[in-house]
């Protein structure tokens, strides 16, 4: 497939593996941003190729991963006791909540459902005027249009039993989270390819100036990942650390300008708790006041206990490039992906739930 | 989650009275549809980027190709500043 199989090259990721090997005289530590690129690197083996002196380490880019507990029970609740057509992404069914799965609550007979998009849930909420139909959209600033795109088609259609359960995550805010975060240690950041194809490259300036590190936008295939951190590796050998773009056959320095105006006319910017991390401020989308009537949060009263997390699970470590999934004394033994302790277990982005699948990535990385 | 795939669009059509332009876009032998609010400029034939039903990007086909000669390039910058260095 065009502009796909070129970028799976293998010769091409040959060359910019050697010339990495070149490039690097010390060790240096690298975070790739996005779960998406995570899963591309150990899937095709780019961890065991790089020089001992690139380690590479997983960021917090699932956005399956950072949703709280509590939302996820939410979800629950509203498919369990709400009688609602409750749908969701597939990933996002697996995750369990405290007592269990969106995907447990659909096998015991709520009526859960598995979209491809969140515009086919309002063709359900169009459908079946008698239900109300909850689309849970959870996502980073790259699925914030098409989420806030549902809202607006709805609205547009007079659709009234149709709601979102917001869990939306930003990716700027997390970045800084990691970087004022003393054990993270993180010289070197690939940006997500696909969320600054969105918001563009503005904010990443600030960050690179700031705190001095290297940020490369890099999308997902493996000639992406590794031209990527050839780029960081560069810089850092040169003692340089600017704001660079390789994704550009898709990311425009200003993003995509009609869907910044869609995001800005649904959603406003909010605090946001973050699974394993914590509270991050201005980290989340909510929806405007203007929107209220599809917030599901508003729509139902939703009345759950707060939960705590498993203490086994070390997911806030991994997920903020401290430790590695295999570090973990749970891993592969207590904490597999049928019966995860955590998240990152459970989406095919998540660390750990990669390492777990590609087993063979962490016989041979550190 | 941030999964983007390219596609080649195939056929365009409005939807909702007009207000909605919506794509069929074929992944090699799969065609699903997409819509084209986020990418107003795109055209039969174009190559977008599809990412939970909504088209974000329009590939770039020139830039995709400075993938494949950038360490050449790399190469004759080096050699260039250090010649300038002796």
């Amino acid at each position: 497939m065009k502009f796909l199989t070129e970028f799976r090259d293998s010769d091409v990721i040959s060359q910019y593996v050697d010339e990495i090997s070149r490039a690097v005289t010390r060790p240096w530590k690298i975070m790739e941003v996005c779960g998406g690129q995570t899963h591309s690197l150990v899937k095709n083996g780019i961890l065991q190729m790089l020089p001992d002196n690139v380690r590479m380490v997983h960021g917090p880019g699932c956005p399956v991963c950072v949703t709280p507990l509590n939302q996820i029970d939410k979800a629950v609740f509203l498919a369990e006791k709400c009688s609602v057509i409750l749908c969701s992404y597939g990933d996002m069914l697996r995750v369990p909540g405290s007592k269990h799965s969106l995907l447990e609550s659909k096998a015991a007979g709520a009526d859960v459902r598995i979209l491809y998009s969140p515009l086919e849930a309002v063709k359900i909420a169009r459908e079946n005027p008698e239900k109300e139909v909850v689309f849970f959209a959870v996502g980073f600033e790259t699925t914030a249009p098409a989420n806030a795109l549902s809202v607006l088609h709805a609205h547009r259609q007079g659709i009234k039993n149709y709601s979102i359960l917001t869990s939306h995550v930003l990716v700027p805010p997390a970045m800084e989270a990691i970087l004022n975060d003393e054990e993270s240690k993180i010289q070197g950041f690939l940006a997500a390819g696909h969320v600054c194809t969105i918001m563009g490259m503005d904010e990443y300036f600030p960050l690179a100036e700031q705190y001095q590190i290297p940020v490369v936008v890099t999308g997902f295939e493996p000639v992406d990942l590794v031209q990527g951190i050839l780029m960081i590796v560069r810089q850092l050998e040169k003692g340089e650390h600017f704001l660079e773009n390789q994704y550009t056959r898709v990311v425009r320095p200003e993003g995509n300008r009609e869907a910044q105006k869609v995001i800005e006319q649904v959603f406003e910017i909010c605090d946001r708790e973050w699974r394993g991390i914590g509270n991050i401020p201005a980290s989340g989308y909510e929806l405007r006041p203007e929107f209220a009537s599809f917030d599901a949060n508003k729509k139902f009263s939703v009345n759950i206990e707060k939960v705590s997390e498993s203490t086994e699970c070390i997911a806030g470590q991994v997920l903020k490039g401290i430790k590695k999934p295999h570090e973990c004394p749970q891993f592969g033994k207590k904490c597999k992906p049928q019966s995860p302790l955590g998240a990152p277990m459970v989406s095919s982005e998540g660390a750990c739930a990669a390492y777990y699948h590609f087993s063979m990535a962490m016989e041979f990385t550190t | 989650m941030c999964l983007a795939i390219p596609g080649k669009i195939h056929s365009i059509e409005t939807q909702h009275g007009g207000l909605v332009r919506m794509a069929k876009v074929q992944f090699g032998g799969i065609t699903k549809e997409a819509s084209l609010e986020m990418v107003p400029a795109a055209k039969i034939g174009d190559f977008v980027l599809v990412h939970v039903g909504v088209a974000i990007s329009i590939v770039d086909e020139a830039e995709a190709q400075k993938s494949f000669s950038y360490l050449e390039e790399i190469g004759e910058l080096d050699e260039l500043i250090l010649q300038t260095q002796i």
